[in-house]
């Protein structure tokens, strides 16, 4: 049972961008997409210039440039959904290729791809740079709620094992002849989603009366306290300053 | 239908974000009220199972699969505060650790995915559950239904938010006709899955269903030699006012919804009588007649009839909605004011 230590999605290394403070890392990525979004979609070069921020935090994270580009393939729905739009948005029509395209259709896929493109970008430089316990405590630091900490906390701490549970099933399942086809077959598969969650409520009510055996009075200790330095702020804050240079720089040019 | 970053305006998302902030405030106390001090484990737990749900692909046809969502799943087993919490927590570790989500919209999917699909479907549960007779079978019909409208009703928060704050100009009608046309068929698939997986709960631990909680027969107690002992506190009797109120609601939704449908749409006799006379040429257009409901159809609908049924519906419930709440609110103040003075004694 290797499970739990550590999520894939981690990776492991020593950088600068790595021995950052948890919440100085949350904090810029949060304000760094925020500019994003507000920047004007017809400066097309600051959309360039925020990815050019990305890769240099990309190199000093020492993330290969694969792994990002591989984690990138989860926003493949919504470019679906972007390509479709300049055939059905209103407006002007533009030929291109022999295809009558809406031009506002066409802004407006750009400005999804673009920013989403880079929203998605920064999260996963922020999830492979930062620890899962490390994130939630910053979350923590950040004042979001103990109790909602908490429940995340479990329910990461928890999600690898209710998951093995369901694979449990599955096995289960196929080692008795079965193959899920169509609609006929819904029934067991509900059924072994109602089971599943007979069996995570059950574990739920003996964790929690282990815990409370332990001394759990309704909050956590927390046993490292994490604090930031001016100078860690600074460098952290570099991200989303840079970024909100070049908004505004988009914005007086348009 | 997890929104990325860009599709939404920054001041629409971040208004989303302040209401979704409320939304998980108040449910957070409300679920120390579901749950008492086990609420992090629970809630936790249910958490990861409803991820876990995620997972688990149901084969539609030869080929394709569809996955469940899970807030009317999580409303009706675990209660709406905690179904609440436990479905935006999954939203969050999945926009910060899958990027499946972008941060900035995290506001809007907490609001349309964990807070619209539960409350509606928590709200829709109950009311069934009290028109349908006390039976098991009844308990998974109604989570049909719930989980039936509550999809499409995300949809539809969604396409609300979109009006506020889309970024392109794709025209509303389209964005409405084509969310809730697709998310009625997820609706049919999520509904069977939640009916069927709440059916199979309720047959084996029907205490764990929060829906189901009325469904225990009271404790009987017999003596030896047969007879019932009358039972000591006799169960609190159903109040008249529920049904009378019920009544109420369902003939208002026939009424906007079916009655409207065959109404006149010639001008009211005011206004008949006002343009005759030519009284209404200073009259002033209503500040919100711009609003998509304003005289009273819904934009881009293109048939009038039903244009004008919908409308009526969405009138009702939001006048409900509106009006629940501040009868809430008076109720709640009154009741405060009332044990101030025997709280004060007691100090």
């Amino acid at each position: 049972m290797g499970a739990g230590h550590a999520h894939k999605l981690y990776r492991h290394a020593r950088s600068p961008v790595h021995a950052l403070p948890p919440h100085c890392k949350i904090a810029a990525v949060f304000c760094f997409v925020l500019v994003v979004v507000a920047t004007p979609r017809e400066a097309l070069w600051a959309f360039g210039l925020y990815a050019l921020l990305l890769a240099v935090v990309t190199a000093a994270a020492r993330v290969p440039a694969a792994f990002l580009l591989r984690r990138l393939l989860i926003e493949v729905p919504f470019v679906a959904f972007a390509v479709l739009l300049p055939f059905v948005a209103q407006g002007e029509r533009v030929t291109v290729w022999g295809l009558s395209l809406s031009e506002s259709g066409l802004w407006g896929a750009w400005n999804i791809l673009a920013k989403g493109t880079l929203g998605v970008a920064a999260s996963v430089l922020l999830a492979s740079t930062t620890e899962l316990r490390a994130l939630l405590l910053g979350l923590q630091r950040l004042r979001m709620p103990p109790l909602l900490v908490q429940i995340a906390s479990f329910m990461i701490r928890y999600g690898d094992v209710v998951t093995d549970e369901m694979r449990r099933m599955r096995i289960a399942r196929e080692s008795r002849g079965f193959t899920a086809r169509g609609v006929r077959h819904w029934k067991v598969l509900a059924t072994s989603a109602g089971a599943l969650f007979i069996r995570s409520y059950e574990r739920g009510e003996r964790v929690h009366l282990a815990m409370v055996s332990r001394g759990y009075t309704g909050t956590m200790p927390v046993i490292d306290e994490v604090t930031a330095t001016r100078a860690q702020w600074t460098y952290a804050a570099a991200l989303p300053l840079a970024a909100l240079a070049v908004c505004l720089t988009g914005w007086m040019l348009t | 239908m997890h929104v990325p970053d860009g599709f939404i305006n920054a001041p629409v998302s971040l208004a989303a974000g302040a209401v979704a902030a409320t939304a998980v405030a108040v449910s957070l106390r409300g679920a120390r009220r579901e749950l008492d001090e086990r609420t992090a484990p629970l809630a936790g737990l249910v958490a990861a199972f409803v991820f876990a749900v995620q997972m688990l692909n149901f084969p539609v046809a030869a080929g394709t699969s569809g996955h469940l969502l899970g807030g009317a799943l999580a409303a009706i087993l675990v209660g709406p505060y905690t179904g609440v919490l436990c479905i935006s927590v999954v939203l969050l570790m999945q926009g910060v650790l899958f990027a499946d989500g972008g941060l900035t919209a995290l506001g809007v999917n907490v609001c349309d995915m964990a807070v619209v699909t539960t409350v509606v479907a928590y709200a829709l549960f109950r009311l069934l559950a009290t028109v349908l007779p006390r039976r098991r079978s009844s308990v998974t019909a109604a989570a049909f239904v719930a989980a039936l409208v509550s999809v499409p009703a995300a949809a539809g928060a969604f396409t609300l938010l979109y009006a506020l704050g889309g970024t392109t100009d794709v025209p509303i009608g389209k964005v409405f006709t084509a969310m809730v046309g697709v998310h009625v068929l997820i609706g049919l698939g999520e509904a069977a899955i939640t009916a069927l997986t709440v059916g199979a709960v309720v047959a084996v631990r029907p205490d764990l269903v929060y829906g189901a909680r009325g469904l225990a027969k009271p404790l009987e107690l017999r003596r030896a030699d047969g007879t019932v002992i009358e039972p000591v506190i006799s169960p609190v009797a159903p109040r008249p006012v529920r049904r009378l109120a019920l009544v109420g609601l369902l003939a208002a939704l026939a009424l906007a919804g079916f009655v409207s449908y065959y109404a006149s749409t010639s001008p009211d006799g005011l206004e008949k009588v006002a343009h005759d006379k030519g009284i209404d040429s200073k009259a002033e257009e209503h500040a919100a007649k711009d609003s998509p409901l304003a005289d009273y159809q819904v934009k881009d609908v293109g048939d009038a009839r039903i244009s004008g049924g919908l409308a009526g519906v969405i009138g009702v419930g939001a006048t409900l909605a509106v009006g629940t709440g501040v009868f809430l609110t008076v109720r709640r103040r009154r009741s405060r004011a009332a044990a101030a003075p025997a709280g004060s004694e007691a100090v």
